[in-house]
């Protein structure tokens, strides 16, 4: 890795790549290491059975699907709110772009309190459904649903909103000139410039939802099979004093969280290369 | 990796920068900005400065102020007690389980007091509550409780599994190492609408149940292991009762994860229509919640022996082996054993269990009796010796691919 | 601008939906806390946020998140400054070591911890033995906030640092000036704007932590109960009054933190106004 060292001139190498790697392992590598550690208890068989018991797979399934539905739901209304918040001017717009971080200042826990007294059968918001469409909201997974929505929602908004800052607005104006309607100027124009930051922001949100448990677990209503969340089944197998259970699930996930991540790399570079190449 | 990834809005901020802030030519700028920083710096300072009085004062919390940051601030502070200088605190920390509260945040009262008049010293009782099979968890992997008061046997087995209890703890205190007792009842709305008396009623196809995961939560095995005696007691075979089971847990609403957590499905939230409940929680909502709900006692249920231990390891460290048991062994006080009746536990000591009885003949309670005498004693108990124990009740019922699982299997 | 503001119908369409949408998913259960905190009058309220315990907590939310800004702040800059200042091996896969955090689960957070330092773990005798105590005490509490707000300070660095190039820098090395100088007067200028909104966004995460500290923290009362845990357990304790008006306090200090930032942000603006 010092390989190439010499070939900045820039001083200060040793000193910021000592502390980053220094932190790094022993806030994030040596941890993580213990949990490959707990895991390698098991033989390959009893791990590949405990990872692939039908109630782990129901809880990945569930965990996964709400993840999904919500990062998606996010993913719209976050690029929504970014064009609103970019490109127009009306009163209160300062109050909403405040309040956009604050999913992540409240704890889960709370959120996930509030969601679901809000969303039974008999709260402010549960109450209107049940009784007009007869949905339940609370103790179903479109209660998970909207707890992930709600802690999602930063994500994709600061992420799409600092590029399209950024985008002239000249080019759509050139877009339109040449006789482009709004919708292909945005398709043509827009889109590809705020896509890589759009699928980032959908990845991190999809990968925070995937791992939530401080606000779901209060709203899932934990039914086996039915609204019980991977992280739910981790909690329970410690409960079980079963660490190289917990831990192999845990690994699912962790292994889940990375797959993520680096799908989410290896799209932004392809997106970008494909639009530096336009360009 | 990629640009613009976390939500961040500096974005054509930092263009504008560039053209502004070539060194020295940004000086006008950094005043504000310095400004800026030494208010917010000046409020973290502040805070921080606040936390670490609170911190001293804890005993806990020095970290802020040591240059290490992790080092042990919190053995450091109980280290200092074990000197046995007279009028220095003596700090216990007695984990426990969810619905002991306000029980103990009653009984540390008096055995403050108690421990103060008895030996002139005095002694500050930590308290820290949780799920019970999570807590004897916690304990085993280095929270350092000095006395468990866990929901059952089992779960201080495992505090004992992981070598912090000397063996025989079962029999260091009288009754079997647990000062109360109490049992699983129903709690139902008022009225009592779905006319649910008995553990039958609650496979009927149009009762909502709510109870907790016995996965999750060490006191809903009891829940469960009440029903399948029920069940039992009915002349049912193993599979029929097993049938039973499915039905009734294929009519829980909600499977919250603790026992507090479906006590506040049932009553904050308004889910199902019974709540099977420890005794002295569904006294609680009565007493929170008056004239909205009812207890139903059912003809037989189970016996909850929550049981004490000293955590023998722990003691030795912090030298507080003495207090720790005096601790344990005033709960069997009839001082105290009054305030766990009146914290609708049943004591263990006859002569006060008898005391709180109420006379009556229905099995359902619509109010707290006004004079106190509270205890159902018409009810049939099983205990956990009906099923082997709990290793035998665990392995049987409760561990994975076990009974509690095969009734969620399609 | 004119072309858009031409779009009459979308635009109000568009806006409607947006406040729609934040008014149903963040600001009815924002509502709902206030509302039900100051159910019981404002003096229960008063009672709630002053209680002994309460305070404590409070103290320990404040500590936690002071170290985690200090630490991440630290480790944002040399992160940040390593990865685009110099070229070597092994970028990326640090690069997606340092994001994962933010995509771990909360509970696996905690758990890798308690894991690492728990009675099991074969370091927990070396620690024993020295009287140190992570798990079930403070340190562990800051670890995990540290943990969970890991890459907000870097992450917000790292494209700044990249936009602005090395130019600049290798210039001032020719001229002589030492990594300290170089930092001060040419890197942070350029990053100093990113690196508060990195701090506020580490400071807001970091109080709110709930799921890996409930999981290391063993909850003794007064001791190692955060802000969030100790909303938790006036919740268990059926105090909701308590437990939201606690939260408010939560809000509360968001709302500051997010204040804080609007602020700073316009007179950061107004000094770049008046420059150019």
């Amino acid at each position: 890795m010092k390989a190439s060292k010499s070939r900045s001139i820039i001083p200060g190498f040793g000193l910021s790549f000592g502390v980053m790697i220094t932190i790094l392992s022993l806030v994030v590598l040596l941890p993580l290491c213990s949990l490959v550690v707990f895991t390698l208890k098991l033989t390959p068989s009893e791990f590949l059975y405990t990872i692939t018991r039908p109630r782990v797979l129901s809880g990945y399934r569930v965990s996964i699907s709400t993840a999904l539905a919500a990062a998606s739901v996010n993913t719209v209304m976050g690029l929504i709110m970014a064009w609103v918040l970019v490109r127009y001017e009306f009163p209160g717009k300062k109050l909403i772009d405040g309040i956009i971080e604050l999913p992540f200042a409240l704890p889960t826990a709370v959120a996930g309190i509030s969601l679901t007294h809000l969303t039974t059968t008999n709260g402010w918001v549960g109450k209107i459904f049940f009784d007009r469409f007869g949905i339940r909201i609370a103790y179903t997974r479109l209660g998970i649903t909207i707890a992930l929505i709600f802690i999602g929602i930063p994500f994709v908004v600061r992420s799409v909103q600092p590029v399209l800052e950024k985008i002239d607005i000249q080019y759509e104006e050139a877009a339109m000139i040449l006789g482009a309607d709004r919708r292909t100027t945005f398709l043509r124009v827009i889109f590809p410039e705020i896509l890589p930051s759009l699928i980032s922001g959908f990845t991190l949100a999809f990968a925070r939802s995937i791992g939530e448990y401080g606000s779901v677990v209060f709203i899932a209503g934990n039914t086996p099979y039915e609204t019980e969340i991977a992280p739910l089944l981790i909690m329970s197998e410690l409960q079980e004093f079963d660490y190289a259970a917990a831990t192999s699930i845990a690994l699912v996930m962790l292994a889940i969280a990375f797959v993520i991540l680096s799908i989410n790399a290896v799209l932004q570079s392809k997106v970008s290369r494909r639009i530096s190449g336009l360009a | 990796m990629r640009t613009e990834q976390y939500p961040h809005r500096n974005g054509n901020r930092e263009v504008r920068l560039k053209e502004n802030s070539r060194p020295g030519a940004g000086k006008p700028e950094y005043g504000v900005f310095k400004r800026a920083a030494a208010v917010f710096l000046a409020v973290l300072v502040t805070a921080g400065a606040l936390a670490g009085c609170g911190g001293s004062s804890s005993g806990g919390t020095a970290a802020g102020s040591s240059a290490g940051g992790s080092t042990g601030a919190g053995d450091a502070g109980n280290d200092t007690q074990t000197a046995d200088g007279q009028g220095e605190v003596i700090e216990l920390t007695n984990v426990s389980y969810d619905p002991t509260r306000e029980l103990y945040a009653a009984y540390n009262q008096i055995f403050e007091q108690y421990y103060e008049e008895l030996t002139g010293r005095q002694v500050e009782v930590t308290q820290s509550h949780g799920g019970s099979g999570k807590q004897a968890l916690e304990v085993s992997n280095g929270l350092e409780a000095d006395v468990v008061t866990l929901a059952l046997e089992g779960d201080v087995q495992v505090v004992a599994d992981s070598g912090l209890i000397d063996d025989g703890f079962i029999s260091e205190f009288p009754v079997d190492s647990s000062p109360y007792t109490s049992t699983i009842v129903f709690l139902v709305r008022s009225g009592n609408p779905k006319k649910i008396y008995d553990w039958s009623d609650l496979i009927r196809e149009d009762v909502g149940v709510i109870t907790p995961n016995p996965k999750t939560s060490g006191g809903a095995m009891w829940n469960y292991l009440a029903a399948w005696y029920f069940f039992e007691q009915q002349g049912q075979s193993e599979e029929e009762i097993l049938e039973s089971i499915r039905k009734l847990y294929g009519n829980v609403v909600v499977l919250d994860s603790g026992a507090r957590g479906a006590t506040t499905s049932f009553v904050e939230n308004g889910q199902g229509d019974v709540l099977l409940a420890w005794e002295n929680e569904a006294f609680l909502s009565l007493k929170e919640y008056p004239g909205e709900y009812e207890i139903v006692v059912p003809s037989v249920s189970i016996l909850c022996q929550p049981t004490v231990a000293v955590v023998d390891e722990v003691t030795r460290k912090h030298g507080t082996e003495e207090a720790a048991a005096e601790y344990l062994n005033y709960l069997y006080s009839d001082e105290a054993q009054i305030i766990e009746a009146q914290n609708f536990y049943r004591p263990s000591t006859k002569e006060i269990y008898d005391e709180f009885v109420l006379e009556t003949d229905s099995s359902t309670i619509t109010e707290i009796p006004a004079d106190g005498h509270w205890i159902n004693d018409k009810i049939v108990l099983t205990d956990i010796t009906h099923f082997g124990g709990w290793t035998q009740a665990r392995s049987k019922h409760f561990s994975d691919g076990a009974y509690f699982d095969q009734i969620y299997e399609q | 601008m004119t072309l858009r503001n031409n779009s009459g119908p979308v635009k109000w369409i568009l806006i409607i939906l947006v406040i729609l949408f934040l008014a149903v998913f963040l600001i009815l259960p924002l509502v709902y806390i206030l509302m039900t905190a100051l159910g019981k009058g404002v003096e229960v309220y008063k009672a709630s946020i002053t209680d002994k315990y309460a305070v404590k907590a409070i103290q320990l939310t404040v500590q936690a998140t002071l170290w985690a800004v200090a630490v991440n702040t630290i480790f944002g800059i040399a992160a940040a400054w390593c990865l685009t200042k110099y070229a070597f091996r092994g970028k990326k896969i640090i690069s997606t070591f340092i994001d994962l955090p933010v995509t771990v689960s909360p509970i696996i957070a905690g758990l890798i911890y308690v894991l690492t330092f728990g009675r099991q773990s074969f370091l927990y005798p070396i620690l024993d033995s020295r009287g140190i105590q992570i798990i079930f005490a403070v340190p562990g509490i800051i670890l995990a906030t540290i943990f969970v707000t890991f890459p907000f300070i870097s992450r917000e660095l790292i494209p700044v640092l990249n936009a602005q190039g090395t130019d600049e820098e290798e210039a001032a090395a020719l001229m002589g000036a030492g990594t300290f100088t170089i930092f001060r007067r040419v890197t942070f200028p350029h990053i100093k704007w990113a690196l508060l909104y990195g701090i506020v966004l580490c400071t807001a995460r970091a109080m709110g932590e709930f799921g890996a500290v409930s999981v290391l923290s063993g909850h003794l009362r007064g001791k190692t109960n955060t802000l969030p845990l100790y909303i938790e357990l006036l919740y268990q304790g059926y105090d909701y009054t308590g437990a939201f008006a606690a939260s408010s306090i939560l809000v509360i200090m968001a709302v500051l933190v997010l204040i804080l930032r609007l602020f700073l942000e316009r007179r950061g603006q107004k000094e770049l106004d008046i420059h150019k």
